[in-house]
């Protein structure tokens, strides 16, 4: 298909990527906020000749994904934040049998059942693993709707790389709003790889198994020490990241998604304002964590600021990376809350001033 | 000289765990012979559950995947979708189809996913050492209801069949046994017709197989067989639910 500008809701935008990457199953349950997704994939899917199930759970959905990427096709599903915990069952099978797929989270406040607001509480969910067992799930963390197209097309790019589970983590004004953006096709893609494994047709050749038990003893460790490798390469050699107006900045602050759009007005802010230079280093990946570079402006010296719509989740990924190399100072907000540039930059402010790291939450919090 | 008798195709040479006397073994040798009597093998692709049969993939020589407890018709579902030409069965014991996976398998009878379950039906969790079954008669006893099933407190055993019958999607309903040769010779032609039905694109089929399960009752294989005569097929008849063929 050619390339095309066109206004798009960030949910269909998914959809619109997952079909020119070829997906060729999508299954999904109705939540709020990400039901323009579902529903775009109902009707484009089928004109596409590609298949499309409402499920009857969540649970099924992912299941269902599991069988086609089983097949050696391109697959995928979404939800928001209650929706995904179910669908951990499902990640965590993939995980262990090495199975790519691709689906979205549209995160929503939680914990529970909690409200329809945008959140970025499902941090660690997504960046832990949330499921059983030892495993991780590639995390893309988009901030616009451009952003949720592209990302998409990549984490199904990925996922085939690494045979993984890999997610977007969106959230729900993410989902929901309207942004111009371009339509490409991806590079071409060659299921032919998958030949090896996948289930089908077994004339001529031996059989095909996919399974994620392994009973006998050491059997399990040994596979888990594959996955543990494979891991280790995703860390060393998938951190993706954004940075704007680090090296001059008296703060750095680090965000992803919707927080980093408001952390990027706020530093240009800051620019006009001339009183604190901002910098800002948006998370692209979650999963891998871009430690490095959080690290390389830690051991610079620069004071770290984390704005986050969680309560200090990605601030512990923070700490992590940098080890004490400096102070990291949080604003969170929880809920669907969201931050305001005044606030960061009030909070730049303090922190600059602040011999220690600073925390600020919204009000009611002390 | 000639063969009488020999290994299904669709049959592996591996030896199964399944304890003596038990009916997944019988049912598998069944379902490989319908397969290879329809010539189905190479465009076969099998779902292995949670339980006893949680190795099925071992016993049979054709494409298999392991499903997490319950959701083998939902994975049969995205494998059949994404190839349509295959032939995609489920194999489930009791605790997995009718109690954690009930709602995968309304939903995907309800949807008549062109796919084929084959439901054994032991009135115990044998794998986890003989806990109470969604299908456990009254009365009888397993490790978690010790003093005999008593329905006030866990309800009644459910009966699949009786249960799907109704549902627009589902092509093909039978109940059946492998406890005498009669009941297995009556086995082996459900699961053809089952497979036949799939082929054809009628809608989903299931064919439920009471079993014995000699270790999870604590009965001699011998005395088991007639268990099921006198226990299990008053509560569960046998024969055909639904065949929109008929």
């Amino acid at each position: 298909m050619p390339e095309e500008r066109v206004l798009m809701k960030g949910n269909e935008a998914i959809g619109e990527a997952a079909i020119r990457a070829g997906c060729c199953f999508y299954a999904g349950y109705p939540i709020t906020p990400q039901n323009e997704l579902t529903e775009y994939m109902s009707y484009h899917m089928p004109e596409a000749g590609r298949a499309f199930v409402q499920s009857e759970s969540e649970v099924a959905a992912i299941n269902m994904v599991y069988g086609a990427a089983a097949t050696g096709v391109r697959a995928m599903t979404s939800s928001s934040g209650p929706g995904i915990s179910l669908k951990q069952e499902g990640i965590s099978y993939m995980c262990g049998a090495e199975l790519p797929c691709f689906f979205a989270n549209i995160v929503r406040g939680g914990p529970g059942l909690g409200n329809i607001a945008p959140a970025q509480s499902d941090y660690f969910q997504a960046t832990r693993g949330g499921g059983h067992g030892d495993y991780r799930t590639i995390v893309l963390a988009p901030s616009t709707v451009q952003e949720l197209f592209d990302l998409t097309i990549l984490g199904f790019e990925l996922a085939d790389k690494y045979l993984n589970p890999a997610m977007i983590l969106g959230d729900g004004i993410l989902g929901q709003m309207r942004e111009p953006l371009v339509l490409r096709d991806p590079i071409d893609y060659d299921p032919s790889f998958k030949n090896d494994w996948a289930l089908g047709n077994s004339a001529g050749r031996s059989k095909h198994v996919i399974t994620s038990v392994r009973l006998a003893p050491g059997t399990l460790e040994k596979h888990n020490m594959k996955l543990f490798k494979k891991y280790k390469e995703i860390e060393e050699k998938e951190q993706r990241y954004e940075l704007t107006d680090v090296d001059d900045a008296d703060v750095v602050i680090i965000a992803y998604g919707t927080s980093a759009r408001v952390a990027k007005s706020a530093a240009a802010m800051a620019r006009e304002s001339g009183d604190i230079r901002l910098g800002v280093i948006r998370l692209i990946t979650l999963w891998p964590f871009p430690k490095d570079i959080v690290r390389e402006y830690a051991e610079k010296g620069k004071k770290l600021l984390v704005v986050e719509m969680s309560l200090g989740q990605m601030r512990e990924d923070v700490l992590l990376a940098t080890c004490g190399a400096t102070d990291v100072s949080l604003l969170a907000h929880t809920g669907g809350g969201l931050p305001t540039e005044e606030e960061v930059l009030d909070t730049a402010r303090k922190v600059m001033k602040s011999d220690g790291p600073v925390e600020v939450y919204p009000e009611g919090a002390e | 000289m000639k063969k009488v008798f020999g290994r299904p195709e669709s049959m592996s040479d591996k030896a199964n765990m399944y304890c003596p006397g038990c009916g997944h073994g019988l049912a598998h040798r069944l379902t490989a012979e319908a397969i290879d009597a329809l010539g189905l093998k190479d465009r076969c692709m099998g779902v292995a559950s949670v339980g006893c049969s949680v190795f099925a993939d071992d016993y049979f020589d054709f494409d298999f995947i392991q499903a997490a407890h319950g959701r083998a018709p939902a994975v049969a579902t995205g494998m059949k979708r994404s190839k349509p030409g295959t032939i995609v069965f489920t194999h489930q014991g009791d605790g997995d189809l009718a109690s954690i996976g009930a709602a995968e398998m309304i939903h995907s009878a309800n949807r008549g996913e062109k796919i084929t379950v084959i439901f054994v039906n032991n009135a115990i969790y044998g794998m986890t050492g003989g806990q109470m079954a969604p299908t456990t008669l009254c009365g009888m006893r397993t490790s978690t209801c010790q003093l005999g099933r008593d329905p006030e407190v866990a309800g009644h055993p459910i009966r699949v069949c009786e249960l799907l019958k109704d549902l627009e999607g589902v092509a093909y309903l039978e109940r059946v046994a492998v406890n005498t040769p009669a009941h297995m010779n009556k086995a082996k032609k459900a699961l053809r017709k089952a497979f036949e039905v799939q082929d054809k694109g009628l809608g989903f089929s299931l064919v439920e197989i009471i079993s014995q399960c000699p270790t999870g009752w604590g009965q001699l294989p011998k005395d088991s067989v007639g268990w099921i005569e006198e226990n299990m097929i008053p509560y569960f008849p046998l024969g055909v639910y639904k065949d929109v063929t008929a």
